[in-house]
């Protein structure tokens, strides 16, 4: 559901937007985009979202139920590639908003580009990871431990995922849909905070559902 | 447009994207490094340092990443995010102390049972959190 | 109870095309479910008759389906509320008749099995189908106009957040006619929620509606939350606003902290259900009591969720039938923010009875107690707001009244309640369930009454029947009394909720007199539709200009009904009840207008909203092919709504003068 929770339309601007208007003079207040700081207020929703799904495994992680552990089941070598990945694609989405900075459209598809890349990687090594596990009979219905393992690794990989959709639908819409046009800008901004988000949240769980649970 | 050149100023420098880079980069590899290459120290002082150091790389992402600051937005970003956290910490240490006293309490039985308790010895590693 | 699950459920069959249904989930051998079915299915097409005779398909949809203009949307919202009130009303009157007639051995009208999905769907219909769909209509008509904007943040996603609500509204009465409904109580705690003790589609359409409805909650709070923060008027700092304004600014933040949690709960429930892994089950390592614990660090800010924004709307009747500002303004602020924190540490007092100690409960007992401050001083402020005031007893005056004395009592049994030991003897019995209707129905429901006959004038242009109002709130407030204070009587005896039938008879002049007092209440709902008839057909005589309450605060500066750009130029705000001081200073337009930046109506929001009900019937259902299929549609029209730019409008300022110009007139 978290991906519907998403507002997958890049909001409209409200009715007092900064839109330049003939006919505007002082009468009309001139309200900053709304967007930003409604996104954010999502972001700390989906935050708590990931937040409850933590408090689970917190509270459910011990529940091996005769199963594996930790121990048994978690690379930290594999999990730190990962993490490399994630966060070199945030690396590249921030140089990507850098040209964008300037203005210049085709550099920032070539970053976007390039975060995509590290994205579908970081989804391919945990698409591995989750069929592995479930190979090896250590599936979501194993344990209250891996279940709650499967569901908060799997929502952060949901979101990524829906990132790249979303990734690609802007990249569409710069390239065709009047490039960095004011729409267009406020839904990279927004793009943006989504990703470096997804970032933070995966540091919550390179630390607290992996390294923890190894030593 | 207006909009556009305010939301621009924002999104950081080169210099502080490599600067988040930097720190983000040394504060993932230490505790991967103190995972793989264990030390030998205590484990709640291993456990101390990588959620620590986890803590820490969290507020280089918000402040080199996310831009976070005191006056974006008349402070609404920063206090929505105190709020925020403020949330996550009662839903988790609450749910953790109530569901702790709770199998103290409801649940005397012999190790292996139900809830919360693990089976493997070497899995229950992670169960030092709780005295 | 075993016996009858095995005769009323269907055997569990599975087809590639329809799923697990089949004729069997047809319930056309109940007459109860046939007659009303066929009763609304006649409304419904003497409805579609009319509509289509008088050409208000048209109009229908342009005007009201596509709008994502704030106050259409939150009449929408209103009559959403009062017809899912009608649904649970009539499931509570059903309970109270079973309960009154099913003492000593003989057992009622209704079976076990179907009281259980009854009283589920009761609470489910009327927490979040008709409180929260009321408070969301009410905080979306009013707020953007108290604090003087055009609109909400994201005026189209405050569109889909209500048609999100609507489909699972529609999933919840689907599963009247098709199926049956969950048997669990209206949180479904598990193991009894979980896939070996709820099999068939009853729980399956609780979850499915509630994660619909609740992507619109969300939603609808990060909008509002935007709206108070980017939106405000010229020189309106947050001081400045009206109360109402702030109650909502912290409901909605209780919103977009709260049903996280909610959406993060059922997930894990129905992944439990739907691929088998063990988050609540009893084995496996699962814990069913980390469900309760969840979903109430949702449930209790949920209470206040849907009270804040009520005692907002009583400030305001409140200060304006007394002539006077609200006394203490800074104090309800600080009031409500405290309970908007101090609501997220007091969960656990809705189970005591887990057993997590005595550190543990005397913590929660404590917060629980500290939490009836605030709302103290808020009650305290409302008396001296009257105190010394002229105040005049219109019919919002006296629901307050009614709200002020019936609230009181009810918190005072709360407190109570957050006594652990108390709470031993009294959990889950009939005192709790009068607890809680005393705050619900003395707080939210009048609340509800008060604002819809204080605003109606603003957004009809014309006042309710006084007389019927009248009648409305007498019934309510004596058949309140009537049907809940027997039951604090009976839960003091041991009486535990959800009973089907009982053996003993000295407990049914109890439940007799609690029946009385539901149809006491029945009345008071049928003169306030009454009322809301005669109101209309009376609209001539009864029309009244923009500020027929001499009013306080931005809402009553605008035309009545108001124009669909609210102000006709911005206002420059100076201070608190702005539209006080604007009358001493001799308010006018300057007519000098512009043109007019409006956001234009889609129809993306119901067709989204269609696809998600789809979505869930076929999950509900097992047709795996039409979840993929409509999924999939979601995703795709939702990206080919982005790829739409052409979203806004400019109202000519000759439209603008000759639109105020009519109002002079009038």
């Amino acid at each position: 559901m978290t991906m519907i929770d998403t507002p997958i339309t890049g909001p409209i601007k409200g009715p007092e937007g900064p839109e330049h208007h003939p006919d505007h003079h002082e009468h009309h207040a001139h309200h900053a985009s709304p967007t930003p700081i409604g996104f954010w207020i999502y972001l700390m929703s989906d935050c708590i979202i990931f937040g409850t799904l933590f408090a689970t495994y917190a509270v459910l992680g011990n529940g091996f139920a005769g199963g594996p552990g930790p121990k048994d089941l978690f690379e930290p070598g594999f999990v730190f590639i990962e993490t490399a990945f994630l966060l070199f694609s945030s690396i590249t989405f921030g140089m990507g908003m850098l040209r964008a900075d300037k203005g210049d459209v085709s550099g920032l598809l070539r970053w976007l580009g390039i975060t995509a890349v590290f994205g579908l990687l970081f989804i391919g090594m945990e698409l591995y990871e989750f069929r592995h596990l479930i190979h090896i009979g250590a599936g979501p219905d194993r344990s209250a431990f891996l279940s709650s393992f499967f569901l908060l690794v799997g929502t952060h990989g949901l979101h990524v995922t829906f990132g790249l959709v979303w990734m690609a639908t802007l990249a569409a819409q710069l390239k065709w849909k009047g490039g960095l046009n004011e729409a267009n800008s406020r839904r990279l901004g927004t793009l943006s905070m989504f990703w470096h988000f997804l970032d933070l949240i995966w540091i919550g769980v390179f630390s607290f559902v992996y390294l923890v649970r190894l030593i | 447009m207006s909009d556009h050149s305010h939301s621009s100023g924002s999104h950081g420098t080169f210099g502080s994207l490599m600067t988040g880079f930097g720190l983000a980069g040394v504060l993932t590899l230490i505790p991967f490094g103190l995972v793989m290459f264990d030390p030998g120290w205590s484990r709640n002082l291993m456990i101390g340092l990588i959620m620590g150091l986890g803590g820490l790389q969290v507020l280089v992402h918000l402040v080199y990443f996310l831009h976070l600051n005191s006056s974006s937005e008349e402070g609404w970003t920063l206090s929505a995010t105190i709020f925020a956290i403020v949330i996550l910490v009662i839903v988790l240490a609450g749910s953790l102390w109530v569901m702790h006293n709770m199998n103290v309490n409801m649940m005397p039985m012999t190790d292996g049972n139900m809830g919360g308790v693990p089976d493997l010895p070497a899995a229950g590693s992670g169960h030092g959190g709780h005295e | 109870m075993a016996t009858e699950l095995a005769h009323t459920s269907p055997p569990e069959t599975w087809s590639p095309i329809f799923g697990r249904l089949t004729w069997d989930w047809i319930p056309y051998h109940e007459p109860i479910l046939v007659g009303t079915f066929a009763a609304i299915a006649l409304g419904g097409l003497a409805v579609l008759i009319l509509m289509t005779k008088f050409r208000l398909w048209g109009p229908f949809w342009h005007d009201w389906v596509t709008t994502i203009d704030h106050k259409k949307i939150g009449i929408m919202y209103m009559a959403l509320g009062f017809i899912m009130f009608v649904r649970g009303f009539a499931d509570a009157i059903m309970m109270r008749a079973q309960q009154a007639m099913a003492a000593g051995g003989a057992e009622g009208y209704l079976p076990p099995h179907h009281f259980d999905q009854v009283f589920t769907a009761h609470g489910v219909i009327m927490i979040f189908f008709v409180a929260m769909a009321f408070i969301t209509g009410i905080m979306n008509y009013v707020m953007p106009l108290q604090i003087g904007a055009r609109d909400v943040a994201f005026p189209f996603l405050n569109n889909f957040s209500f048609w999100m609500t609507v489909a699972g509204a529609i999933l919840v009465n689907l599963s009247l006619f098709i199926g049956e409904f969950a048997r669990v109580g209206w949180l479904a705690f598990p193991p009894l929620s979980g896939a070996s003790f709820s099999t068939g589609p009853g729980m399956d359409y609780y979850l499915w509606s509630l994660q619909i409805a609740g992507i619109g909650t969300t939603l609808s709070g990060i909008n509002m939350v935007a709206t108070i923060l980017k939106m405000r008027a010229p020189g309106m700092r947050l001081f400045d606003m009206p109360i109402f304004a702030w109650t909502t600014l912290c409901t909605n933040f209780l919103i977009v902290a709260a049903f996280p949690v909610l959406t993060a709960t059922l997930t894990m429930l129905t992944l439990d259900r739907y691929i088998g892994t063990h988050f609540f089950t009893n084995d496996m390592g699962g814990n069913a009591m980390m469900y309760v614990n969840l979903i109430w660090i949702w449930g209790h800010p949920e209470v206040y969720i849907l009270i804040l924004p009520i005692f907002g709307v009583f400030s305001e009747i409140v200060a304006t039938f007394s002539g006077k500002p609200i006394f203490g303004y800074k104090t309800m602020v600080w009031a409500t923010a405290c309970i908007m924190v101090l609501s997220f540490v007091v969960w656990l007092h809705h189970f005591f009875t887990m057993g997590s100690g005595a550190s543990v409960n005397a913590f929660f007992g404590i917060t629980t107690m500290i939490i009836a401050v605030p709302t103290g001083v808020k009650v305290f402020n409302w008396i001296f707001t009257m105190y010394k005031g002229s105040v005049r007893m219109e019919t919002p005056m006296l629901w307050t009244i009614g709200f002020i004395v019936t609230f009181t009592i009810g918190g005072m049994t709360g407190v109570l309640l957050a006594v652990p030991p108390v709470d031993f003897q009294l959990h889950n019995t009939l005192f709790l369930i009068a607890h809680f209707h005393n705050v619900i129905i003395g707080g939210v429901v009048f609340g509800v009454y008060a604002a819809v006959s204080y605003w109606w004038p603003k957004a009809f242009g014309f006042k309710l029947d006084d007389t019927w109002m009248r009648r409305s709130f007498w019934l309510w407030f004596v058949g309140f009394y009537f049907a809940f204070m027997p039951l604090y009587a009976l839960g003091l005896m041991g009486v535990t909720r959800r009973m089907n039938a009982y053996m003993d008879t000295a407990w049914q002049i109890y439940f007799i007199v609690a029946a009385f007092g539901a149809v006491l209440i029945l009345g008071g709902i049928a003169c306030g539709f009454i009322g809301g008839f005669v109101s209309v057909v009376n609209r001539k005589k009864l029309a009244c200009g923009p500020d027929p309450w001499n009013a306080r605060t931005l809402d009553w500066a605008t035309q009545s009904p108001v124009a669909p750009y609210n102000f006709p130029e911005d206002v420059q705000v100076t201070g608190r009840d702005m539209f006080w001081k604007m009358k001493e200073q001799g308010f006018k337009w300057s007519g000098h207008f512009h043109d007019i930046h409006m956001p234009k109506g889609t129809s993306s929001g119901i067709v989204l909203a269609a696809m998600a009900t789809v979505f869930g019937f076929a999950m509900i259902w097992y047709m795996w092919w039409l979840a993929i299929i409509s999924f999939i549609g979601c995703v795709a029209y939702g990206i080919a709504h982005t790829f739409n730019y052409d979203r806004d409008f400019y109202i000519p300022a000759k439209d603008v003068e000759a639109n105020e110009a009519k109002d002079a007139l009038a």
